[in-house]
């Protein structure tokens, strides 16, 4: 079969039948600038800035949701292409309230990043601006809508990455906005609080309540570990700064999870913080718990198991291991209960 | 579970049973969802209305505990309109004549009698299940927390053997684990009668094998007691010491009062644990641990993934990693473990004797971690058992399986069944999601779910305080009416010490997991005031 074949910027590049512009070239690692595209999700082709210019076509067309022809001619950096797309750029930012200094998105922009690689010099907000009052009445999300770009991405998340079905586009036009089914407060809809729409919206109309205020991004540096709650193993990034958690995002690319967190996994890490974390070991005496040093608490505890094992044989200890816990610890209980201690009365919440 | 979660988004078929996944497992839910707005088809098999219900082609809504009669009566129709897979059933299973002997018993009719829905409608399940192949399934809670947990698994699996759908991507049984590393604490052999990697006990080889690695002269050979003969030992004073490791046995243990009983009469009971809970009141010894994000270490997921769990902040205070206390004990008991690190405990110890996690080493997890059976360095793991249905241990065991109703049934004095699980904002008992800034907000307290049937039997309006009783307790709760909520069924967690629903729950055990009935028990309802 003859292999299939398009010009980009005149080279003859391979592509599979089906892909879309944007997929046949980031298949060969060649990039096209995107705001709107979310991977996994029906293009909406809503934001322009993937223009490509495409022999025989009259106008521009999206990369995003176009789909490679063979020998189809394609060519990604004509003067009318950079033109056009900066001036979308241009037409984006002015569209709405875009002060950077005081976002909370700055510096995790991609409205931002677009503006200072098109070198747009001048900043400006639109006149018939609406009035748009910021709407936090809920635990987690806080939705300014000032800073909305109407790119869609967080519609495109909510249906079809989480399918919550909870956001969609509202009224028409010029009036058309980001709504609930009601067009109400989030805590009146279908919304579960997992943040997706949050953690996609390129620009700082979404955001987190619990983050705000702690990090800028580039002060956070992030670690990648293992959601603590559910079986189901997501992979989570934890935006640190100072050792502290100021944030928690999906890896994009990690399985099983690709990019996707729910309300657990993404709001519910800062429990390690609690004022109520138990910090020294303690002893009870005389129906009281009174503070001891590591010492005196595990060479009593090691002692009364000797005792124990001397009067009433290892079979009269038993242990349970913790489910929640690493690998490692459920381990090492085991091995100190068969080794140590003589018994095989280990058991965990397996059934739970 | 068999396959894994890449899987769920790309199923054809789908069949759920005995799980509310989009609020357990919400994430794996989500992936399941696209499949289905892709097209693929979905049976809800759930005594609730459960949210998944929104998008099913079909919602089966058996009665609580009817499970194997209702799976008996799929396979009855399966196996006498001749649509079952002959070729697997041949080639890669044994065990099919008694199998069929038993579901013939279970006539459509016999079995819509027992689980309360229509005969039609069990052919319907069965016919939409042969016309695609393969098709998956998942479970949850639903199907284990029953004395009869055992059969319903194996009632699972001889639907999916019957269907020759174990052992192809998309397919299989996957129960999906509740707890972030049950998987793993299983297979660390945190079990009375396994070593890690499943090697069991009562095996010389695999004892001469454990003792040789860990230094000792013997192990010993009896397997040991399971949770709830240990909680019921402690009143007896067969057991005198007690090491309850991060379990909240006080809220999560049926029948409440029961167990705080046997573990006050504990001669001494030593928790180790990240914040004081209801348990930890009655311990001699209270070690404070290290939580998720405070040590480095691995979890393993439902799908047999082994993934890393990286260190961002020291424990506050004096707390301690918890491998790092074992050893302190081991050591004052005489002996000196060697590994000083999570790394060091798995990469020397754990996978070089559980022969599935011997290709494991942590160098290998930095992205996707890795799913087990992974045997040698060069493994990439397994994606999916039991490959063209040639089952590890040789042919697939088809057991004929009868029904049995749960140990408590409903009467006139506790006329309405009680029905336990998760809601979405929490996690077990809160001791994490409780002390999470906003979760609270969401979720402030408990309710008892009940129909719009009752609410007007018995003249309650939603949100009024009522009172719900079993033979083992009694709590005051708000009423939440719902029509998730079938006639007959009251449906609560155990999330909130106030109103929890292990007050209520009745310690009746599955003979052989020793897991807890907590799915049915029976219960009156009635109006304060
Ligand atoms: S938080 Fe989740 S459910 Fe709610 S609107 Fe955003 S994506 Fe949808
Ligand atoms: S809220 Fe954000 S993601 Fe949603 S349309 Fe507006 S800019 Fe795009
Ligand atoms: S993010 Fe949600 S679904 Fe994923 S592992 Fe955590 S609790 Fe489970
Ligand atoms: S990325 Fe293609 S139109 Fe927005």
């Amino acid at each position: 079969m003859k292999k299939a074949i398009f010009l980009l910027n005149g080279k003859e590049t391979p592509y599979r039948p089906g892909q879309t512009l944007l997929e046949a070239t980031q298949a060969i690692g060649f990039h096209i600038p995107t705001l709107c595209h979310l991977k996994e999700t029906t293009p909406t082709g809503a934001c322009r800035i993937c223009l490509v210019e495409i022999t025989g076509a009259r106008s521009l067309m999206a990369a995003c949701s176009t789909p490679v022809a063979e020998g189809m001619e394609v060519f990604t950096e004509t003067e009318r292409v950079h033109n056009t797309r900066k001036l979308n750029v241009e037409l984006l930012l002015a569209s709405g309230k875009h002060d950077c200094l005081i976002c909370e998105a700055s510096g995790d922009c991609r409205l931002q990043e677009l503006a200072y690689y098109y070198g747009i010099k001048e900043l400006k907000f639109s006149q018939d601006e609406k009035f748009y009052p910021t709407d936090d009445d809920n635990p987690f999300i806080i939705r300014d809508f000032s800073r909305c770009i109407r790119c869609g991405r967080c519609i495109q998340a909510c249906n079809e990455l989480v399918v919550n079905r909870a956001i969609s586009y509202g009224y028409r036009g010029k009036n058309s906005k980001v709504v609930t089914g009601g067009d109400g407060p989030y805590t009146d809809s279908e919304c579960v609080f997992c943040g997706q729409c949050v953690e996609v919206c390129p620009v700082g109309a979404l955001t987190e309540k619990k983050a705000k205020g702690k990090a800028r991004a580039w002060e956070t540096n992030k670690i990648r570990t293992t959601c603590p709650y559910c079986g189901v193993g997501c992979q989570q990034w934890l935006h640190v700064k100072d050792g502290k958690i100021a944030k928690v995002t999906a890896v994009e690319d990690g399985e099983p999870n690709m990019g996707r967190l729910c309300v657990k996994g993404r709001f519910g890490y800062d429990f390690i913080y609690s004022e109520e974390r138990l910090k020294t070991p303690l002893i009870r005496e005389n129906g009281n718990f009174r503070e001891a040093s590591w010492d005196e608490a595990l060479d009593l505890v090691a002692g009364k198991f000797k005792e124990i094992i001397a009067t009433h044989g290892p079979d009269a200890i038993a242990g349970v291991s913790c489910a929640r816990s690493i690998n490692e610890d459920s381990y090492q209980m085991q091995k100190l209960f068969r080794a140590v201690i003589g018994t095989n009365n280990i058991d965990h919440c397996a059934r739970t | 579970m068999t396959n894994s979660f890449a899987d769920f988004a790309k199923a054809k078929m789908i069949l759920v049973i005995g799980s509310n996944m989009t609020e357990a497992h919400p994430v794996a839910a989500s992936l399941l969802k696209m499949a289905v707005i892709g097209g693929a088809g979905l049976i809800v098999v759930d005594p609730r209305r459960t949210p998944l219900v929104d998008l099913a082609n079909l919602h089966v809504p058996i009665k609580v505990g009817s499970d194997v009669a209702f799976l008996n009566g799929v396979m009855n129709v399966l196996v006498t309109e001749d649509l079952y897979d002959k070729k697997y059933v041949e080639s890669c299973t044994m065990g099919f004549e008694d199998l069929k002997k038993k579901v013939l018993e279970y006539p459509p009719e016999r079995a819509a009698a027992i689980s309360g829905v229509s005969a039609e409608m069990i052919r319907d399940v069965a016919r939409r299940l042969a016309a695609v192949r393969p098709a998956m399934l998942m479970y949850t809670l639903g199907i284990t927390e029953h004395i009869c947990g055992v059969n319903n698994v194996m009632s699972c699996a001889n639907l999916q053997m019957l269907l020759g759908n174990v052992g192809f991507e998309c397919g299989g049984v996957n129960p999906l684990r509740g707890q972030n590393n049950v998987q793993g604490a299983c297979d660390m052999g945190a079990l009375p009668n396994v070593f890690p990697g499943y090697q069991r006990v009562d095996n010389p080889h695999a004892r001469e094998k454990f003792a040789a690695a860990w230094k000792v002269e013997k192990l010993p050979e009896k397997p040991g007691i399971m949770i709830p003969q240990m909680i019921e030992g402690l009143l007896d004073g067969k057991v005198k010491a007690f090491y309850v490791f991060g379990e909240n046995l006080a809220n999560t243990e049926p029948d409440i009062r029961h167990v705080e009983h046997c573990l006050g009469s504990a001669e001494f009971l030593v928790c180790q644990d990240i914040f004081p809970t209801e348990t930890t009141r009655f311990a001699h010894v209270v070690l404070p641990a290290a939580a998720w994000s405070e040590n480095d270490g691995t979890f393993t997921s439902s799908e047999r993934r082994v993934n890393r769990v990286r260190t961002v902040s020291a424990p506050p205070g004096g707390a301690k990693p918890n491998w790092w206390i074992f050893k302190e004990i081991a050591k004052r008991m005489g002996q000196d473990w060697e590994t000083n690190s999570a790394q060091e405990i798995w990469d020397n110890e754990v996978s070089q004797l559980a022969p599935s996690l011997g290709g494991i080493k942590y160098f290998r997890l930095e992205k996707d971690g890795l799913q087990w059976p992974a045997p040698s360095l060069e493994h990439q793991g397994t994606s999916f058992l039991h490959k063209e249905g040639c089952f590890t241990c040789g042919l697939g065991v088809l057991a004929p399986i009868d029904w049995i109703p749960p140990a408590e049934v409903p009467d006139a004095e506790y006329p309405l069944v009680l029905s336990t699980g998760r809601r979405l904002y929490h996690y077990h008992t809160r001791t994490q999601t409780g002390r999470s800034q906003g979760l609270n907000d969401l979720l402030g307290e408990e309710t008892a779910d009940i129909s719009e049937a009752e609410a007007e039997k018995y003249g309650i309006e939603h949100g009024e305080m009522i009172a719900v009783k079993s033979r083992r307790g009694r709590v005051v709760v708000k009423a939440n009416v719902t029509e998730q909520v079938p006639e007959g069924l009251v449906w609560m967690a155990f999330h909130f010490r106030e109103g929890c629903a292990n007050w209520l729950t009745n310690p009746a055990y599955d003979p052989i997991t020793q897991t807890a009935e907590y799915k049915a028990c029976a219960v009156a309802i009635e109006k304060l005031a």
